[in-house]
């Protein structure tokens, strides 16, 4: 393999290639316009939308040709053939739309069927129009499929100033189209034209469609559809933020996957954009922000130590009610499912924090000040939350002790306020211990 | 039309291939994972280039293990996007053989430097190329006979798992049926199905015959038994329609065109997709015309 030099670096980073400027600017802008509306479809769970569509406009291509062909005309021209994709990609979004509306079978199959069916019967035009004398089936593939490397300026003018339109629509009913996305029922019920905004959004996806495959095409189609907008989920719970991460991700896979393809010029450009994208999922999977495993995986860790220490606070806490003092280490082994060693190693963590004492030499552990106050801060959540779900919850007072288990750790100060609120409390005085910043005051 | 033996192994090799993938494809549409035939049919690609390094050779063999690996591949790591990053099912089907198409054309790239390979057809068979035969029954009707049987003894072996896990994967878990497990080994025979048929029949015939015998069965029957028995009902008639419909009816329809364009045969097994497609919208159009589109709740009937 050669390895680009010094000098092509600087030739292609400085942008001096015509052909390196007119792919990245068309890509990128793609990217961009893809990652947007791709946003979009993956809450609707429809990322594959645009992987049906685009297998659903080779028949129209084919017959395009065919019709061009039959007329007299260059059957190779830009018009008969891109009018055709279009043509046959409404098709197959009002076939889609006959399923959904006439049947209980889901959106994933109604796209299978859609993507096969279509795609079948373009196979066997093409295999009708390879036939035809003339040799037109040479490179005919490679007509309807367009590639990111081969964009002519003219193309690039046209997918860019697609792109722009696709994001200008998405910009404009940013808000209807978050609203279809969330909750559709609710749209409808509020009076949106819900169907309308639904076959605007598709009708989009068709433009994109039909403006990448024979410019960037349709792999980068399909990929800028999906990956981008997968990689957002990691970084950013809201809808804005998301949209424009996704669109930030496809065009910096563009970028990325343009600048190699110019450095290592034998490697197709569309795969390498692609890898890119792979490449940023990848990241966003691991160390994604809000999504990522590595942060879930910190979060739940820290939420069972937090788990286990309330537990063992509590279970010293109901020892020391009954006992008045220093609790011994067996009763507390009764009350938790935990081994002894697991017991001795969590005494020994509170010890540190200094919620909790144990005299050496004695089987026994006592609470500090602090240990006292918090444990009966807990107890006190558990026991609030108990009431409240005997009195009004309707659970069975035999489930109940499960249940307060599994919230009582997520009671903030607010929710306490209002269940001292709700529940008369003078009646539960005994059950329910005071409040220890109050009794401290 | 002139019909000959030729005609009639095509249609056999067809239904065959046809009635072994809808099997699978009944479940993966109750499991919702309608795609993966096509996500498969794409993510082949980077086993086979790797076979191709490795072995040096055009062989089919390491081919159809490469293929096999990358199927199986695929369907393992888009489950494990799903679950590890909460990935909705489909975009993580989607980033999984995207990414694996593209690799896939890189190692083609490379691999290009030894060996003359074209990415569109590596292993994308034609039903037409595989039943010419010099004598007796073509190796393809073996294959897809076999392949039948694999799936059918397969399917009544585990009919109450398979069935359990599509439709209540933790009741399944709660009742002591690995329903993960059984999703799993699903999407391994769907691979494995695939990419034999990919490569004596061609891709096509099986991204069709996965999903749509299946979901026309659906339209009509209620059990899973009913759908199972539907389905191969609807892939075998797919197949003899949209072969007819390849040397007779599209050429004919063609020839009436303003140019009059003169054409033999389509290919058979886009119009065998072709025609389970048209079943299939007659079916639901039949459907929808006897009742209501929406089934309401009656107002006081408890």
């Amino acid at each position: 393999m050669d390895y680009p030099t010094l000098e092509t670096f600087l030739r292609i980073f400085s942008l001096q290639d015509h052909n390196t400027r007119i792919v990245l600017a068309g890509a990128c802008a793609f990217g961009i316009a893809a990652g947007l509306i791709g946003a979009f479809l993956l809450l609707r769970k429809r990322s594959l939308l645009g992987d049906t569509l685009g297998h659903a406009t080779l028949p129209g291509v084919a017959i395009g040709f065919l019709v061009a062909y039959a007329a007299g005309h260059d059957p190779r021209s830009f018009f008969p053939l891109a009018l055709g994709a279009t043509l046959s990609a409404v098709a197959g979004i009002g076939a889609l739309a006959l399923v959904r509306r006439f049947s209980r079978i889901k959106d994933d199959a109604a796209l299978a069927i859609v993507l096969s069916v279509f795609f079948g019967f373009g196979i066997a035009l093409l295999s009708a129009i390879q036939q035809l004398p003339g040799g037109f089936a040479s490179g005919l593939e490679h007509l309807i499929y367009g590639s990111a490397a081969t964009m002519t300026s003219a193309d690039a003018t046209f997918v860019i100033a697609s792109s722009l339109g696709i994001s200008l629509f998405c910009i404009a009913l940013f808000k209807e189209f978050s609203l279809l996305c969330f909750d559709e029922a609710f749209a409808r019920s509020s009076g949106w034209p819900a169907t309308v905004l639904d076959i605007l959004l598709m009708s989009l996806v068709v433009w994109a469609t039909v403006a990448g495959i024979q410019t960037v095409g349709i792999l980068l189609v399909v990929a800028l559809l999906v990956i981008p907008p997968a990689s957002a989920r990691f970084w950013c719970d809201g809808m804005g933020p998301m949209a424009a991460v996704s669109a930030v991700s496809g065009g910096l896979s563009c970028l990325l996957g343009v600048f190699l393809s110019a450095l290592f010029p034998k490697w197709p450009t569309g795969a390498l954009i692609v890898l890119s994208a792979g490449s940023i999922f990848a990241a966003s999977l691991v160390f994604g922000p809000t999504r990522g495993i590595l942060i879930r995986s910190i979060r739940t860790r820290r939420a069972e130590k937090n788990l286990r220490r309330e537990h063992l606070l509590r279970a010293v806490f109901e020892c020391a009610e009954l006992t008045e003092g220093s609790v011994p280490l067996a009763d507390l082994l009764a009350k938790r499912p935990w081994t002894r060693q697991q017991m001795l190693a969590e005494i020994a963590r509170l010890a540190d924090r200094g919620l909790l004492t144990c005299p050496p030499g004695n089987d026994s552990v006592q609470f500090t000040a602090t240990g006292l106050s918090e444990a009966r801060r807990l107890v006190r959540n558990h026991r609030l939350w108990e009431l409240y779900l005997i009195r009004h919850a309707d659970v069975a007072p035999a489930h109940v002790d499960r249940e307060a288990d599994r919230i009582e750790h997520v009671l903030d100060r607010r929710i306490v306020e209002e269940l001292e609120d709700i529940l008369d409390q003078r009646s539960h005085e005994r059950l329910v211990p005071s409040d220890p910043e109050k009794s401290q005051a | 039309m002139n019909w000959t033996a030729l005609d009639t192994w095509i249609v056999i090799a067809g239904a065959l291939t046809a009635m072994a993938c809808a099997i699978p494809g009944v479940f993966l549409q109750l499991n919702k994972q309608s795609m993966l035939g096509d996500a498969i049919s794409h993510a082949v690609l980077p086993g086979i280039a790797i076979a191709y390094l490795v072995s040096g050779s055009r062989d089919t063999l390491p081919m159809i293990g490469g293929a096999l690996v990358a199927g199986v591949l695929t369907a393992l790591l888009s489950g494990a996007v799903e679950r590890l990053g909460r990935v909705e099912q489909g975009a993580s089907l989607g980033v999984v053989f995207c990414v694996f198409f593209a690799a896939g054309l890189v190692l083609v790239r490379i691999a290009a430097d030894h060996l003359d390979l074209d990415p569109s057809c590596v292993l994308f068979g034609s039903l037409e190329l595989a039943v010419i035969e010099s004598s007796g029954i073509p190796r393809v009707v073996w294959l897809s006979a076999s392949t039948l049987a694999l799936n059918a003894l397969l399917a009544t072996l585990f009919f109450k798992e398979l069935r359990l896990s599509a439709f209540d994967t933790r009741f399944s878990e709660s009742v002591g049926v690995p329903a993960r497990l059984i999703r799993l080994g699903l999407t391994v025979l769907t691979s494995i199905t695939a990419v034999m048929a990919f490569e004596s029949v061609g891709s096509i015939l099986v991204i069709a015959m996965l999903i749509v015998p299946g979901a026309t069965a659906l339209l009509l029957c209620r059990s899973v038994e009913g759908i199972l028995l539907a389905s191969l009902g609807f892939a075998a008639l797919a197949s003899l329609g949209g072969h007819l419909m390849a040397i007779s009816a599209l050429p004919a329809l063609l020839s009436t065109m303003p140019g009059g364009i003169q054409i033999g045969s389509v290919n058979s097994a886009g119009m065998m997709a072709t025609c389970s497609g048209l079943v299939f919208f007659t079916v639901l159009l039949a459907t929808a015309l006897r009742k209501p589109a929406v089934t309401t709740p009656q107002p006081g009937v408890p």
